[in-house]
């Protein structure tokens, strides 16, 4: 098992390396190359060339005139010194401006996906013992009705009628700035007020699909002969279904939750946008308005990592919560 | 997977396979490959409300498509309505028009054919590259496995939309088709993963041993005891890609950084947004009726799926049909689904 581990932590830093790789590709890639608007409009203000090289320099720990092996070494290294370089628009380093923003994106993502898994869980376990019922197509209309919502259309309507319409929740921001951003009871309010409709938003719309998932799933397990002979041996129903079937049933959706960290962290990049929430999508947009590719980058970056990072996390718990996996070697989670 | 449920054949599905007779043993080959695997299937397909609905939809909007590449509908311009219609007032412009005065429902149903190229070509393009992936590295194992899935993890490790977002800034695709693909670029990954699981396991099925025993060629055990058993996963995720594209799509062009020549959903949504349908009373249909564009194609979809879910996936069948049919290979759920 030891093994397992030592290997899979390793692959998490040739990820991340290859994410890095890539993302000093995608620099190049961006129209234009980096820079190229800055260095023209410094150069047009009489600027002389060699002062432009060294502020973009400063700006993205790059030597545009190095040749490329050279720059690649030289972003590889202060990237793993956390210098992400300077953000041009915010005019404030990238790790600063990131270290403020990511604590907001973590709250969001884990508390709405944690939601969304405990409601759809519990719907879909209910529906499945009561397979058939009324309940059961109820729910199930409901949850499909609910897949074909994008997050951002409800997020839309949540903000036209919570926020505008009947001015119940803020529209935007994370707290309410007249209030000190200290440890009191108002500001833990205030940031929970602010937080509502984003995490509703994306809460509500991925519960549908969880619902069905888990309703599949225990529907099956139901029908298994080890639920059978547990029912013959007369253990009680509550053991039966807590122990028996919801495990069994939850287990294969934790492998969906690995994609679905990783897509839940991109579409922030709409969500925060909706609701002007400055967090690690919004900065991330923002820069890409503003042509700052720094700040670009570092966000690019800092989301994969986060990911990386979650997936990782979540591949090591697999092995514990599934004792059938540690028993042998095939310990990935998929 | 063989249905066996006869009921209803009539209804719906009336084309017929063109063995016309002349070559009766290739006739009756055709007739036999469209009985089984589109007879049969459909037979079953149609009996479930929810498939019936889905396709009842998508026909709906591929109907739609057709009226705007007919030129049946005006074209959307501004100043060809009055400003600020509500729904239904006036039935010349059902869905009301903007501020400006262009016809919501010509520039909706003038998207549509895009809409409906770009959701192909993504969902195609997914589920292409997921079975491919998904069957060379369950099947051959060893170094091509191990080396298809380090990159599937790599793909699977970075967020989808930021990097669409500066794929689709960098290469600005205007070509449906292309962005479909731009769209799903990592979307593969996640299914092609489970592919391959679930090819490892039906590999070690008896009748799959049995036909290696018999000395049949990899080939034609890939296709006639493989292929097969991953199709209904592939039909169903095939659907849920293309809602995956539908929402991607649409989110982006919300975000302005997709490149548009016409007024897509996306574009309607944040002009209506832009244009403070948010505060305006008079304006909230602007916002709606995109929304409503979408909300119903993606039903559509998720309605398909879960049609097709229900006639392919044993499990949801084991209450029903007992122990007679044992499962093997559905350890996972059938859906890489679940996002966004």
């Amino acid at each position: 098992m030891v093994n397992y581990y030592v290997r899979r932590t390793a692959r998490v830093f040739v990820t991340v390396l290859a994410v890095m790789t890539a993302t000093f590709g995608l620099i190049r890639l961006l129209p234009g190359g980096p820079f190229s608007q800055l260095r023209a409009s410094l150069l047009r203000q009489g600027v002389p060339a060699e002062q432009v090289n060294q502020q973009i320099q400063n700006l993205q720990n790059i030597r545009p005139d190095a040749p490329l092996h050279i720059q690649y070494v030289d972003y590889m290294a202060s990237v793993l010194q956390l210098d992400l370089g300077t953000s041009i628009s915010y005019s404030a380093p990238v790790a600063d401006i990131l270290a403020r923003a990511v604590p907001w994106t973590v709250f969001i993502v884990v508390v709405s996906t944690v939601l969304m898994f405990a409601f759809g869980i519990v719907l879909g376990a209910v529906q499945a013992y009561w397979e058939g019922s009324k309940f059961d197509t109820i729910v199930s209309s409901i949850s499909i009705a609910g897949m074909s919502v994008p997050f951002y259309v409800l997020a839309i309507l949540l903000l036209l009628f919570f926020s505008y319409r009947w001015g119940l929740f803020p529209a935007s921001g994370t707290a309410d700035p007249n209030i000190d951003n200290t440890l009191s009871v108002a500001y833990f309010a205030s940031v929970i007020n602010h937080a509502v409709l984003p995490v509703a938003a994306y809460t509500i719309t991925g519960i549908g699909a969880q619902a069905l998932a888990m309703r599949g799933n225990s529907i099956q397990v139901l029908g298994e002969d080890f639920v059978k002979v547990a029912r013959l041996r007369g253990l009680s129903d509550g053991r039966i279904s807590t122990r028996y079937v919801a495990r069994n049933a939850i287990l294969p959706m934790y492998t969906g939750f690995l994609l679905l960290l990783g897509f839940r962290l991109g579409g922030t990049i709409i969500l925060e946008q909706i609701f002007n929430y400055p967090g690690l999508g919004y900065y991330l947009f923002e820069s890409l308005n503003a042509n700052d590719y720094p700040l670009m980058m570092g966000t690019f970056l800092i989301i994969t990592v986060a990911l990386v990072i979650g997936v990782y996390v979540a591949d090591l718990t697999y092995s514990k919560i599934d004792p059938r996996i540690s028993a042998g070697d095939s310990s990935e989670a998929y | 997977m063989k249905h066996t449920e006869t009921d209803s054949p009539t209804e719906g599905i009336d084309w017929q396979s063109e063995g016309s007779g002349t070559e009766m043993t290739r006739g009756d080959r055709l007739r036999e490959i469209y009985e089984r695997s589109v007879y049969e299937p459909g037979v079953v397909a149609w009996s479930d409300v929810r498939t019936r609905l889905g396709l009842i939809i998508i026909g709906f909007y591929i109907l739609v498509g057709l009226v705007a590449e007919l030129g049946l509908w005006r074209v959307p311009s501004t100043s060809q309505a009055p400003r600020l219609l509500g729904m239904f007032e006036n039935w010349s412009y059902p869905f009301g028009t903007s501020s400006s005065g262009v016809d919501l429902a010509a520039a909706i149903i003038h998207s549509t054919p895009d809409i409906l190229l770009m959701v192909l070509a993504g969902a195609v393009w997914a589920t292409g590259v997921a079975l491919l992936v998904g069957t060379v590295a369950g099947y051959k194992g060893g170094t091509v496995d191990s080396v298809l899935m380090s990159i599937s993890d790599f793909v699977m490790a970075i967020p989808g939309l930021p990097l669409v977002i500066i794929l689709a800034i960098t290469f600005s695709p205007e070509n449906p088709l292309f962005l479909g693909v731009i769209l799903t670029i990592n979307y593969w990954a996640g299914l092609g993963r489970s592919l391959r699981s679930q090819v490892l396991t039906i590999r070690e099925n008896s009748y799959v041993e049995a036909s290696r025993t018999m000395g049949t060629s990899t080939s034609r055990i890939i296709q006639k005891d493989i292929i097969p058993n991953l199709m209904p996963y592939v039909t169903v995720n095939f659907v849920f890609a293309a809602r995956y594209t539908i929402f991607a799509s649409v989110g982006l062009y919300y975000l302005g950084v997709l490149p548009y020549s016409t007024q897509t959903w996306g574009v309607t949504l944040s002009r209506a947004q832009d244009n403070g349908a948010l505060f305006v009373a008079d304006a909230a249909h602007w916002l709606i009726a995109p929304m409503i564009a979408i909300i119903g194609l993606s039903l559509g979809l998720i309605l398909l799926g879960q049609g097709l879910d229900r006639v392919f996936n044993p499990r949801v069948r084991t209450r029903l049909a007992g122990e007679s049919e044992s499962v093997a290979g559905d350890e996972e759920e059938t859906s890489t689904n679940q996002v966004m």
